[in-house]
């Protein structure tokens, strides 16, 4: 990794979790300049003073100290860089406004597309770097006719290649992705064998600005309680129940609706502009097919139909599929057998095998 | 280039307090001859901080740190002539130590007045005047400030708080050891200073507080600083603080001209090599040792890292918990929009800066300023 005899400067993004401490680590090793960067998204004093503690969420005060400490051990130049801004701008905004229409959001992939690899990248640029690195489990990979390639993370349990889908070719080009090639265990273990002090850390929790976990709290201090109370119907508009604000459900829900029936009742389906929560019987969650808007496809595609498997949220399975490409960056998805809990605002992403083809958002 | 952020102890610094972490160990409150031995050092340093800033010794009370004079000044003012009235007048561009006591005695009843300084960081001593009120206890104004270093008329503020009968705060921090500083000449009651600004070590700072100023203890105590401050003295930072006044009260006259001419060097070679650089504070009232520019087209955490990766130490603002950076609540008292005027440093200079390290600065800076615009 040394060009022209001068070492390639590298940043990578540290969250002060032990997948990106190893990252820079691995990189270190191999001769790269490696400059550590966390990003403040985040006042988490505000929760800290209101609640007297701190909370374990991803990049907290906690988590860049512990980044800190670990960019001392390694002995890498280490910076923070505060997108406070720019993430309640790109990500928190957005995340409460798709609540508010009705649908789910994935504010991590947002996150990934709009502050790591273009704010992020942008910054490492700034610093005379051509690349940066996150501890994300997928791997890129150029084929001979100088074509990136996103693949899964060949840990099949930690594989984090659905909240990448968005990545263009030039990000790809300027983004390495140490761990992609390696399992859990392996990482923790390196961890361990170079006494890095995060090697026994828990894993992040699932979104990073709701330290307590309670999304509900979090929407209703942001646009207050009971705006969007209102019914709950079944598929012929019969009115079932009550509730207290659409945002709180979500397609293939099944706690929490308080309605007593002969069969257990799910979320069909979130009406936020008639204030409607839509539930029926596990048939009728059973669903043919969808559209995924601002569909974005790693290798550039016609508009011929692809065959793939498609994962419709971050823990599914994924299953086989028929991706029609359309116009305006709409794509058209059709289940070879019909499958429950299609969720809009979640993320489809589209796999052949271990590569990632591309993704979008449900409609 | 952060000398305004803090210093390296001076070698004569470190040798003078050394002892008393050694074999003079004792208590200065014993009668005993451990502590006798202590006693005389501890006045001999007070004597040498009240020959620097002109007062008297016994006006010198000893304190952990600027932020704890700060604290002390106003919080003690506050408390004592409560009965008097309520009116705090401060400014825009104070230290947060400052800053925070006034909102937090806001928060418990006081009215602040934050005055306004025009686009150079400058104050209008006819504003403050005017903002004094009946019931205006304390007036806290810094002598110089530490982002852009430009200096307040110090003198007229004491002539006015004496002519008004207010208490006049003057927090020094900045200023002690690099101007001139006389509370006598210039009335100021109360003088905040900090050792770490001055080749001393962190831990230690003193507060003036001038005879017949009546003030509340912030720490309730022993006897320790006549009953102004409990608690036993820092012994050797005491000391310390003492040799480092000494050394600077020599040194200024020769230190301070050296500083400036470096610091211009330092503003003209910026100047002539890269377009679109503005200077934060007063061209001529302002510190010799500190330049604050803006940079079109860039971020100051972007310079900041760039300059840090180079080995260059500069900073910029106020930071945060974590260490990021902060849009300047001084900047932004002088009126300068943040995205306009572009990344805003800081470089102060000091006792081991160099012509090498300007020139070093002026062959570095140049292509950085370049990267960034060239990536926008």
């Amino acid at each position: 990794m040394v060009k022209n005899g001068k070492k390639r400067r590298i940043v990578v993004a540290m969250s002060g979790g032990v997948d990106s401490s190893v990252t820079a680590l691995l990189l270190r090793e191999q001769g790269y300049e490696v400059i550590g960067i966390s990003m403040q998204v985040w006042d988490y004093g505000k929760f800290a003073a209101s609640e007297g503690e701190t909370f374990g969420s991803c990049c907290s005060l906690d988590d860049i100290h512990d980044a800190r400490r670990v960019a001392e051990q390694l002995g890498i130049p280490f910076y923070v860089v505060n997108f406070e801004e720019e993430f309640q701008r790109l990500v928190i905004d957005d995340f409460v406004a798709e609540y508010f229409r009705g649908r789910t959001p994935n504010p991590c992939v947002r996150c990934n597309q709009r502050v790591k690899f273009d704010l992020l990248l942008n910054k490492a640029r700034e610093l005379g770097a051509d690349c940066i690195a996150t501890g994300h489990y997928a791997r890129a990979e150029r084929d001979s006719g100088g074509l990136w390639h996103l693949l899964k993370g060949v840990d099949p349990a930690k594989d984090q290649s659905y909240f990448l889908f968005t990545l263009t070719q030039a990000q790809l080009a300027a983004t390495l992705f140490p761990l992609g090639g390696m399992t859990k265990p392996e990482v923790r273990a390196i961890a361990a064998s170079h006494n890095l002090r995060v090697a026994e850390k828990g894993e992040s929790q699932e979104i990073c600005f709701i330290p307590d976990d309670d999304y509900v709290r979090f929407l209703e201090e942001a646009r207050g309680k009971g705006a969007l109370s209102g019914e709950i119907v079944d598929s012929r508009g019969n009115v079932l129940g009550s509730h207290n604000g659409t945002y709180r459900y979500t397609v293939g829900q099944r706690k929490g609706l308080g309605i007593a029936h002969p069969q257990p009742l799910y979320v069909l389906g979130v009406d936020a502009e008639r204030r409607q929560v839509v539930v029926g019987e596990r048939d009728e969650l059973l669903r043919d097919g969808f559209v995924a808007a601002h569909v974005n496809w790693i290798v550039p595609q016609g508009s011929a139909p692809v065959e793939a498997a498609c994962k419709i949220r971050y823990r599914h399975q994924p299953v086989p599929c028929q991706v029609y490409p359309l116009p305006a960056g709409l794509a058209e998805v059709r289940f070879l057998e019909r499958e429950k809990s299609v969720t809009p605002g979640q993320a489809v992403v589209f796999y052949q095998g271990d590569e990632v083809l591309g993704g979008g958002w449900i409609e | 280039m952060d000398y305004n952020a803090t210093t390296p102890v001076h070698p004569e610094v470190l040798e003078a307090l050394l002892p008393f972490y050694r074999e003079a160990f004792g208590n200065p409150s014993s009668i005993h001859w451990a502590g006798r031995n202590v006693k005389g050092a501890l006045e001999e340093a007070r004597e040498k901080v009240a020959l620097l800033v002109g007062c008297d010794p016994a006006e010198v009370v000893f304190t952990s740190c600027g932020t704890e004079a700060d604290n002390m000044a106003i919080k003690g003012v506050a408390a004592a002539l409560r009965g008097n009235g309520n009116h705090i007048i401060t400014t825009g561009v104070e230290h947060p130590a400052v800053l925070n006591t006034c909102l937090y005695l806001e928060h418990e009843g006081f009215e602040i007045t934050r005055l306004d300084v025009d686009r150079h960081g400058m104050l209008d001593p006819e504003r403050l005047e005017a903002a004094i009120t009946e019931r205006t206890i304390l007036i806290s104004v810094m002598h110089a400030n530490n982002e852009t270093g430009t200096i307040f008329p110090v003198g007229e503020i004491g002539e006015i708080a004496a002519r008004r009968r207010v208490r006049f705060h003057c927090d020094a921090v900045q200023a002690v050891g690099r101007i001139p500083v006389d509370c006598r000449a210039d009335t100021i009651h109360l003088l905040s200073l900090s050792g770490h600004k001055l080749y001393a070590p962190k831990g230690i700072g003193a507060l003036v507080v001038r005879k017949g100023v009546k003030l509340h203890p912030l720490l309730h105590g022993g006897s320790q600083e006549r009953n102004r401050r409990g608690g036993t003295e820092n012994v050797a930072g005491i000391v310390a603080l003492g040799t480092a006044c000494e050394l600077a009260r020599r040194a200024m006259v020769e230190e301070a001209p050296r500083l400036r001419e470096l610091r211009d060097r330092l503003e003209t070679g910026i100047r002539e090599r890269i377009p679109g650089v503005t200077l934060n504070g007063h061209p001529e009232q302002r510190l010799p040792n500190t330049a604050n520019l803006s940079f079109s087209g860039t971020t100051a955490d972007s310079l900041l890292m760039n300059l840090d990766l180079a080995g260059i130490a500069a900073s910029s603002g106020a930071a945060c918990s974590s260490g990021t950076l902060r849009h300047s609540h001084v900047l932004g008292a002088m009126g300068t929009e943040p995205v306009a005027a572009g990344g805003s440093i800081r470089f102060s200079l000091g006792r081991e800066s160099a012509a090498a390290d300007v020139e070093y600065l002026l062959d570095v800076l140049p292509g950085i300023v370049a990267r960034l615009r060239g990536n926008k």
